[in-house]
């Protein structure tokens, strides 16, 4: 090859030029690759939940499966909601103000809830992970202390309030968890973000 | 067949390779017990790769399918059994294998000049080989796969801005799944192998470019016959292949030991929850990594705030990947360096130590010493370049001593 006649900026432009087009090519030719990693549309089908309010009776808790894992959502009364600030049952709390506990920053309250009426919870006990049995009736001698209704978690013994606040003398950690969740309508909450 | 060879010959350079990479590559005479432990780590890439195609032709990586399908091999494949144990012992023998492997590294100082290429390719085997045991272990689904996996990619969520939607990326879903569960079989079975086989490639490209260091660090070409051949050298083939099939030969019986007796190593190599199918709804009591990883996840446990504990870990692992650098030290071998030797066995017990606490639960007396050799762990390598620069190494020979 004849190097006489060579420009080498010229020719350094060029090598630049083409490795830069090539890069971008390059590029875009990864978009679909690491796009199709990302949730599929089948999976973000699942990323919400939509409940219905409306037929749940006060006292009354349903099940529902969001993202794989079993949420509860309670229609609290008035006598449930007062014994969250009784001091029978703030006394015996290990994380009243739920500050080492996992919740979106509106459930941050006593009732972990946006409207105190509805509790939307994880329904898994933090201790290992069993599912905790609800348990609206004051006493009862599963507890040892006073019982003044709440979950209690038949695995290894770790009793919640009506709002998952854990009581000192369960093995669990934490309160239960509280997912993100909206309310739709007075009747109707979509439990997670929509993905996307 | 002469005639079959130098056909080839003139078309490709066989001969040519086989002389550069054994009946003429000049290893140092010196070599000790710890240089079994490159061929041996290759020897058990050959086994994984074989034993691993023969899972795949029975293996299923469904979520609804994975765990029933491991047990069909277990039970009902003819000797599928055999070739389970095979490919489960053998990850731990890799690791076994690889780790001494790298402490040869370490105490002869086979990492500095001028092999810092061969010891970065090494360390980057080391990582692809994380990645891979990781996600074979999760393909059997079984209750520690699961949680296991929901764990270590949950670590991910603890990168600031993008580390929830990262983890939400890695695993296809919100939570570990089917779509985690057939991508890990994807990298674990295609993309990884691949990309194992050609660093090992590079690692020894690279390293017959250099030569192979020794016991006493001292470079054998300095001192060459009349025929440009080093003095303290012998080639490769016969002497070290006949040393290696020796070493094979142990191997392999140590590994037939344990495939036969103690596939499970009383649930150290394979745990015992991994038994049971993965269950989202129920968290096993303790979950635990693998023994290779205990020393990593120890780290990472013994720090209280999350990102610094992830930070930590990947630290531990990368400053391995700067040794070259942080070594200033002229002289190789340990045997020379009074200091440096203390120092690596001071490191080399808190590795291990910390192996063992990742395998513990986490009470307040085992974090505490987790931080404690935390602590050791990352003194090595602060200490490293002062000491090494400062060190009046004993004198070093001139030729390999026995």
């Amino acid at each position: 090859m004849s190097t006489d006649s060579v420009n080498p900026n010229r020719r350094r432009i060029l090598n630049w030029t083409a490795g830069v087009v090539g890069a971008v090519g390059a590029g875009y030719a990864a978009v679909p690759f690491i796009r199709s990693m990302s949730p599929s549309a089948a999976v973000q089908a699942q990323a919400t939940e939509t409940v219905d309010l409306s037929k749940i009776e006060p006292g009354q808790r349903i099940t529902v499966m969001w993202q794989g894992k079993p949420v509860w959502v309670v229609r609290r009364t008035e006598e449930m909601l007062a014994t969250l600030e009784s001091s029978e049952v703030v006394d015996q709390l290990k994380d009243p103000e739920s500050a080492a506990s996992e919740q979106p920053e509106f459930a941050a309250n006593p009732f972990r809830a946006r409207k105190p009426e509805w509790l939307v919870m994880i329904a898994i006990c933090t201790h290992l992970g069993c599912i905790p049995s609800y348990k609206p009736e004051p006493g009862g001698n599963f507890w040892s202390g006073a019982w003044e209704g709440g979950f209690f978690c038949p695995c290894h013994g770790s009793g919640y309030d009506f709002s998952g606040r854990v009581m000192a003398g369960s093995p669990a950690p934490r309160n239960m968890a509280v997912p993100f969740y909206e309310f739709l309508s007075d009747s109707e909450i979509r439990i997670g973000q929509p993905a996307g | 067949m002469n005639r079959v060879i130098d056909w080839v010959d003139a078309r490709y350079p066989l001969m040519k390779n086989m002389r550069e990479h054994l009946t003429e590559y000049y290893a140092p005479k010196n070599f000790n017990f710890f240089y079994f432990f490159g061929s041996l780590a290759l020897l058990v890439l050959v086994v994984q790769i074989l034993s691993g195609i023969w899972l795949t032709m029975h293996y299923k990586p469904d979520a609804k399918l994975a765990f029933d399908s491991v047990e069909h091999i277990m039970r009902d494949v003819h000797f599928g059994w055999l070739i389970r144990y095979m490919h489960s012992t053998g990850a731990s023998l890799f690791f076994i294998v690889v780790y001494l492997h790298m402490f040869r590294g370490l105490i002869y100082g086979s990492f500095k000049g001028p092999r810092e290429l061969v010891w970065l390719v090494g360390m980057l085997i080391f990582l692809v080989l994380m990645a891979e045991a990781f996600m074979g272990y999760v393909l059997p689904w079984g209750q520690m796969s699961y949680w296991g996996a929901q764990v270590i990619v949950n670590l991910f969520t603890a990168i600031p801005y993008v580390g929830p939607d990262l983890a939400e990326w890695i695993r296809g879903g919100f939570s570990i799944a089917d779509p985690a569960l057939n991508r890990f079989f994807a990298f674990h079975v295609v993309a990884l192998p691949i990309v194992l086989i050609l660093l090992v490639a590079v690692h020894l490209i690279a390293l017959h470019e250099v030569g192979s260091n020794n016991p006493d660090g001292v470079d054998i070409k300095k001192n060459k016959d009349d025929n440009g051949i080093p003095k303290d050298g012998i080639p490769f083939h016969p002497y070290y292949t006949v040393k290696d099939i020796f070493g094979a030969v142990v191997f392999l019986f140590v590994a037939a030991v344990i495939i036969f007796y103690l596939p499970t190593m009383n649930g150290y190599f394979l745990e015992h929850d991994n038994f049971k199918p993965a269950d989202p709804l129920q968290t096993p009591a303790h979950i635990k990594p693998v023994w290779y990883f205990g020393t990593f996840y120890a780290i990472l446990r013994a720090v209280p705030d999350k990102l610094t504990g992830v930070v930590l870990m990947f630290l531990a692992i990368a400053l391995l990947f700067v040794l070259p650098w942080l070594d200033r030290s002229k002289v190789r071998s340990w045997r020379y360096r009074p200091i440096y030797k203390q120092m690596v066995i001071l490191f080399t017990i808190s590795f291990v130590v910390l192996m063992w606490l990742g395998g513990k639960p986490a009470t307040a007396t085992y974090t505490m010493f987790a931080q404690i050799f935390t602590v050791i762990y990352f003194a090595f390598f602060i200490a490293l370049p002062f000491v090494s620069k400062w060190e009046k190494p004993k004198p070093v020979p001139e030729r390999v001593t026995k």
